[in-house]
């Protein structure tokens, strides 16, 4: 530390304390829950971290929804299996939030009343059974996309989260596509049902890396502390062009009518993206918002008297343990 | 808002003959129940043999801005390294 420094604590210690955090995640360190942090790149990841969370939390809800019903036993299994993953990325999410200094009831006080956001694509309902494979397929493609750049992000305990929840993604996207498979290549309504899950999910799913870059507010600054490696609409790309030979190999279309390969620049070139609608599902309007948020809450309330009997029943346990001691 | 469950630490061995390892953390009521818990958040896969779950607030961590007067000591005592030590040629290993 320099004797200006020293003689002007405050405002400079802490410029430079953030010039030397700045160079350390230049330098691809780590930053870890008691480091010096600026307070903007801890609400920032509290931010990021939690909704990510949250969208594990309130995503299990539509797939939820098919589990009784599963086609068959092997469906079943694995349905259920995926939705228990959802159940443990969350809590893996939840968990490196909470390190840096959130409680786990605040968060979910931010989800109850609103103040924090979960992924819009979990506000579309799931109408048949092709949309479990649509999901698995398009939804958890899409996040896997968004997600494995994040394995390399400076936050050490998001980090750490994202390589367990990218190593149990595949299967989900495999479970997805081979459902969408089966049906496309059996009778005629079950190829009708697949193409029309696709049709209501491609969309969506699109819109579900996020808003154009011209539009995307945090974008520069998340590129700088590697929250993110890609831009959205490097993402977008990306997931087209490895999307559209997928439905071409089991005869599915893609909804849009300007897709078209252009070889010139390598990708694909697509249609206009309706941001009208993305934006309406985000503040509140989707065809499922108050739905999905009220089964959280009343699955929060309806569970209070657990969580206080387990804890009375902790206590009793600790208690008899003091006075056998004594 | 009350009776909130406490943090533990999760530690899992996932083989015998290695050491458990930090996996992450969860809320639970009791130890019974973070043991039950760690194992179905933590060893869906078969990632481990063994787990140790601790109370979060039962651990002391040093502080980072220490970092200096705990770990630099060690950076200047280059004789605590074998290679500080000059052989003659003929000594192949030691």
């Amino acid at each position: 530390m320099s004797e200006k420094e020293i003689k002007n604590p405050g405002t400079e210690r802490s410029r430079s304390l953030e010039e030397i955090f700045e160079q350390r995640i230049a330098r691809d360190e780590k930053i870890e829950p008691k480091d010096w942090m600026p307070e903007k790149y801890r609400k920032t990841h509290i931010r990021q971290i939690s909704q990510h969370a949250h969208s594990e939390i309130v995503g299990m809800l539509p797939e939820g929804n098919w589990i009784t019903r599963a086609p068959s036993l092997r469906r079943k299994v694995a349905l259920l299996a995926k939705v228990q993953d959802e159940a443990g990325h969350g809590l893996y999410l939840y968990s490196a939030c909470e390190t840096l200094g959130i409680s786990r009831d605040e968060l979910y006080e931010q989800l109850h009343t609103g103040k924090a956001k979960y992924s819009s694509i979990f506000n579309y309902p799931t109408v048949t059974w092709a949309d479990m494979g649509a999901i698995g397929w398009l939804v958890d493609g899409a996040a896997i996309i968004n997600q494995v750049p994040l394995c390399s992000t400076s936050y050490g305990p998001y980090a750490r989260a994202m390589v367990r929840v990218c190593k149990e993604e595949s299967f989900h996207q495999r479970q997805g596509f081979e459902i969408m498979m089966k049906l496309a290549n059996g009778s005629p309504e079950q190829k009708e049902m697949a193409q029309d899950a696709l049709n209501r999910w491609w969309w969506p799913s699109l819109m579900m890396l996020g808003p154009t870059d011209a539009e995307s507010v945090h974008t520069e600054q998340s590129m700088k502390w590697k929250l993110k490696r890609k831009t959205n609409d490097e993402l977008r790309q990306q997931f087209i062009d490895q999307t559209v030979p997928q439905a071409d190999l089991i005869g599915l279309t893609i909804p849009d009518p300007d897709l078209k390969w252009n070889d010139e620049t390598g990708h694909y070139d697509f249609g206009e993206i309706d941001w009208d609608e993305f934006w309406q599902v985000v503040k509140g309007h989707g065809p499922c918002n108050k739905e999905r948020l009220s089964a959280r809450v009343n699955a929060w309330k309806n569970g209070e008297w657990v969580r206080d009997a387990a804890m009375a029943y902790a206590k009793k346990q600790e208690d008899k343990k003091l006075k056998k001691a004594i | 808002m009350k009776n909130n469950w406490p943090l533990w630490e999760v530690f899992v061995r996932s083989k015998n003959g290695l050491e458990h390892r930090h996996f992450g953390s969860l809320h639970a009521a009791d130890e019974e129940m973070a043991l039950e818990n760690a194992r179905d958040v933590y060893t869906r896969r078969n990632e481990g043999v063994s787990i140790w779950v601790v109370q979060s607030k039962h651990i002391k961590a040093s502080n980072p801005e220490n970092n200096g007067e705990l770990f630099e000591p060690a950076q200047d005592k280059v004789y605590r390294h074998p290679t500080f030590y000059t052989l003659p040629d003929e000594v192949k290993h030691m």
